[in-house]
């Protein structure tokens, strides 16, 4: 596997795999994850251009779990701020010969065109408005944990569709398990053209009918930053489409409710219903280190073998001088654990 | 000066009507005559047997880069890509460092292209200073000092009072305005063509109707005040539509087409590959065909490249940083032939025309003020001829390219036919190998 740079041109049966392998990982019930030795001596490097404390700690932990070392470094801290292009800090740091490097980056795209260029695996922690595969992988496990198969169930994923990488990657996922997923949100964040994004997909800018009868209810978070004018009215986002306790009575009794996270009490979704039974945010982030484990497994290859240069072997880069001299060139790059 | 005679070719000259089997002969850079078995003494003979012989093609629509950006191209180096590409007459825009829109400006670029151009370089000078879209640029004296056409390209006036002066302006200087039509707020912030695409890649979408409405208003302006009015490089259906009707009515209103606009829709884009990210974009695939149907019913009069050189570390970015724009001038032949004449939409004469008699008279080339008329082969006009093949198989390789810039997405394709030889003034400045 060359890395993970979307979930659109994933089979079902690759994502069934991660999603079977994921659940190896969990931990039992009260228990701390348990440490694996499979990526002993590989190293990880996160790269995160974009604000994230979830997805860049639940990596990191993901690759400790693992036996991998791993080392994030954020934009703000590198040489980016210098006004190095993106290639030459990827150049760089692939010069330093890690085993795979995690990436968010604001721009829809920019992991595709670094692996055209790198030789590398990435992995994407969320592009732009574009995909972010391993927030879908650990919904769907997130549904499945809660005893409800993909297959049929009626998905309702509401809020700024169009600026939402999560929901993208959730659609061509839920779409290759045969569910049902309907699309909800300001007719200005929902483009009529995502009716044809994959099989099985619906929309509607009117909340009440998009839970009906839903069994799984995603909210998105409303992303201002992402937002260059006003799509809809302000101040009347929450009353149209926040998420409240008494909007959960259209849908399914055993309904779930999600969030990528970070949630905006208030703004898309009321504390009660964020705080309430139904809700499943915090398994979402439980799933998340055991689901990104599977996926470095499989991308690195996992059975610890030794990577194709023996001087990398044992302790990684850190191990090889020539590396060492490498991170102590750049010792700009502010490596930020 | 010597003499050149071109034999044997298929002479299609359009302009004046001609269509068959003849010899071109040229002598002190002017046509002397056109006609079967001409026997000058002295001459250098060109044997175009099996080669159309056409009169020089104009790209109406360059980026140049000079002065400003000459990292990215050079008066000189775009001239070579042009010959290189068939074209014996080229029209830079104005958005160069300084913008042209002095004298001072316009004079600069033809006498440094006086100098180093292999091809005639006739500017267009910008419609308001700096194309900062408020004041009059210095219309009058660029005219005098060679522009041929005003355009604010890029950077397409928004403020519909000022475009009503700036024709009226134009009208008076007998001027086309030509009008990069995108309505900014529409299109603001968008990287490609809005739709599946777009909402698949997760690129924000520049939706046709940001040109539709732009031209849409340029029309009514145009009638208005009986300026000449050239749409820039036409993409959107509706765009099409309107220009039509604007004939119809009588109006003095012309279009351009680029070859990627109707060689490629949004569909055939490599992900994130700026190599495709141009303005306007690549449209979708109804779009491209109601392009063609434009070319073919007349709405559409020529065939402009929009070459925009770009440097490599330039398009080697995030795709939504990556400027807009790509080369244009060498592959621009191959491309006509292939979607609009072997696929049998237009006739060969039809083809020549949209290079030829089209852009020359849209800017007038056959005035005296401008010296020798281009665009046609009639005996007295500008010794310029544009020899090519239908049926020369070559490849494109961008890294040979003549251009300073690399930004092509037409690298490694394979075409049916192509320019053969480029005479300017009757010299031979290029000649496939």
């Amino acid at each position: 596997m060359a890395g993970l740079l979307g979930i659109e041109h994933l089979t079902r049966v690759e994502i069934q795999e991660i999603l079977d392998r994921a659940r190896d990982f969990q931990p039992a019930p009260g228990q701390s994850f348990k440490r694996f030795d499979l990526l002993r001596g590989r190293t990880v490097v996160n790269l995160f251009f974009e604000a994230s404390t979830r997805t860049r700690t639940s990596f990191e932990i993901a690759a400790k779990r693992l036996g991998a070392d791993a080392v994030s470094i954020t934009a703000q801290a590198s040489s980016v701020s210098k006004g190095e292009s993106l290639v030459d800090t990827l150049n760089t740091l692939a010069a330093m010969r890690p085993d795979a490097i995690v990436m968010r980056h604001a721009a829809s795209g920019a992991p595709h065109f670094l692996q055209r260029h790198l030789g590398i695996p990435i992995i994407n922690a969320g592009d732009g408005t574009h995909e972010h595969p391993t927030q879908a992988l650990l919904d769907a496990r997130t549904i499945l944990d809660r005893g409800k198969p993909l297959e049929g169930a009626r998905v309702a994923i509401i809020g700024d569709i169009a600026h939402s990488r999560v929901a993208r990657s959730n659609v061509y996922l839920l779409s290759k398990f045969g569910a049902q997923i309907v699309l909800c949100g300001p007719a200005a964040l929902l483009p009529r053209e995502l009716e044809h994004l994959a099989p099985g997909v619906t929309l509607t800018t009117n909340m009440n009918e998009a839970i009906r009868d839903a069994d799984v209810i995603m909210m998105l978070r409303v992303q201002l930053e992402r937002q260059h004018e006003s799509a809809f009215p302000a101040g009347e986002y929450y009353r149209f489409y926040g998420l409240r306790l008494e909007h959960l009575k259209l849908a399914k009794n055993d309904a779930i409710v999600m969030h990528p996270g970070p949630i905006n009490r208030g703004r898309e979704i009321s504390s009660e219903v964020a705080d309430s039974q139904r809700s499943a945010i915090l398994n979402q982030v439980e799933n998340g280190i055991s689901v990104r484990m599977a996926v470095l497994e499989r991308v690195l290859g996992g059975e610890n073998r030794p990577s194709a240069n023996p001087e990398n072997a044992g302790e990684g880069a850190a191990g090889n001088p020539a590396a060492e001299k490498n991170a102590d060139g750049e010792a700009h790059v502010g490596a930020a654990h | 000066m010597s003499a050149l005679l071109i034999k044997n070719g298929r002479v299609i000259d359009p302009a004046a009507g001609r269509d068959g089997i003849a010899d071109v002969w040229i002598e002190e850079g002017i046509v002397k005559g056109v006609g079967p078995g001409l026997a000058p003494s002295d001459a250098t003979v060109f044997d175009a047997t099996g080669l159309i012989v056409a009169p020089g093609f104009i790209d109406m629509h360059v980026h140049l880069r000079e002065p400003g950006f000459e990292h990215a191209e050079t008066i000189e180096s775009g001239s070579r890509a042009a010959a290189a590409g068939g074209f014996t007459s080229i029209c830079p825009m104005p958005n160069t460092s300084p913008v042209n829109d002095s004298a001072t400006v316009t004079s600069y670029i033809v006498e440094k292209a006086r100098r180093h151009a292999i091809v005639n370089v006739f500017p267009i000078g910008a419609i308001t200073k700096g194309s900062a879209g408020e004041e009059l640029a210095a219309i009058g004296s660029m005219k005098e000092a060679g522009a041929v056409a005003i355009s604010d390209d890029g950077r397409p006036v928004m403020n519909a009072r000022v475009m009503r002066r700036a024709m009226e302006c134009a009208r008076s200087f007998g001027l086309p305005v030509i009008n990069h039509c995108e309505d900014l707020h529409l299109s603001a912030g968008g990287d490609m063509q809005e739709g599946l695409e777009s909402v698949r890649l997760g690129l924000r979408g520049i939706p046709g109707v940001s040109e539709e409405v732009m031209v849409a208003r340029d029309i009514l302006l145009a009638e208005l005040t009986g300026a000449r009015y050239h749409v820039a490089h036409i993409s959107s259906k509706h765009s099409v539509e309107m220009v039509g009707f604007a004939k119809l009515r009588g109006l003095s209103v012309t279009a351009e087409i680029t070859p990627h606009h109707f060689a490629l829709a949004d569909t055939d884009m490599r992900p994130y590959d700026s190599n495709y990210k141009m303005k306007p974009p690549l449209r979708s695939v109804a779009d491209v065909e109601k392009m063609i149907e434009g070319v073919v019913d007349g709405a559409i009069d020529a065939i402009a490249t929009d070459h925009a050189p770009h440097a490599g570390s330039e398009k080697m970015q995030e795709f939504e940083q990556c400027p807009f724009g790509i080369l244009g001038l060498e592959t621009a032949i191959g491309l006509s032939l292939e979607r609009l004449f072997h696929s049998g939409r237009i006739t060969l004469v039809h083809l020549v025309r949209l290079f030829t008699a089209n852009p020359a008279w849209i800017l007038n080339l056959g005035h005296v003020e401008r010296g020798p008329a281009r665009g046609t082969l009639a005996s007295g006009s500008a010794g310029d001829v544009t020899v090519f093949s239908t049926e020369r198989e070559w490849t494109y390789d961008v890294n040979k390219s003549f251009s300073r810039s690399r930004n092509s997405p037409f690298d490694g394709k394979k075409f049916r036919g192509g320019p053969v030889a480029t005479i300017v003034g009757g010299q031979i400045v290029w000649q496939a190998t």
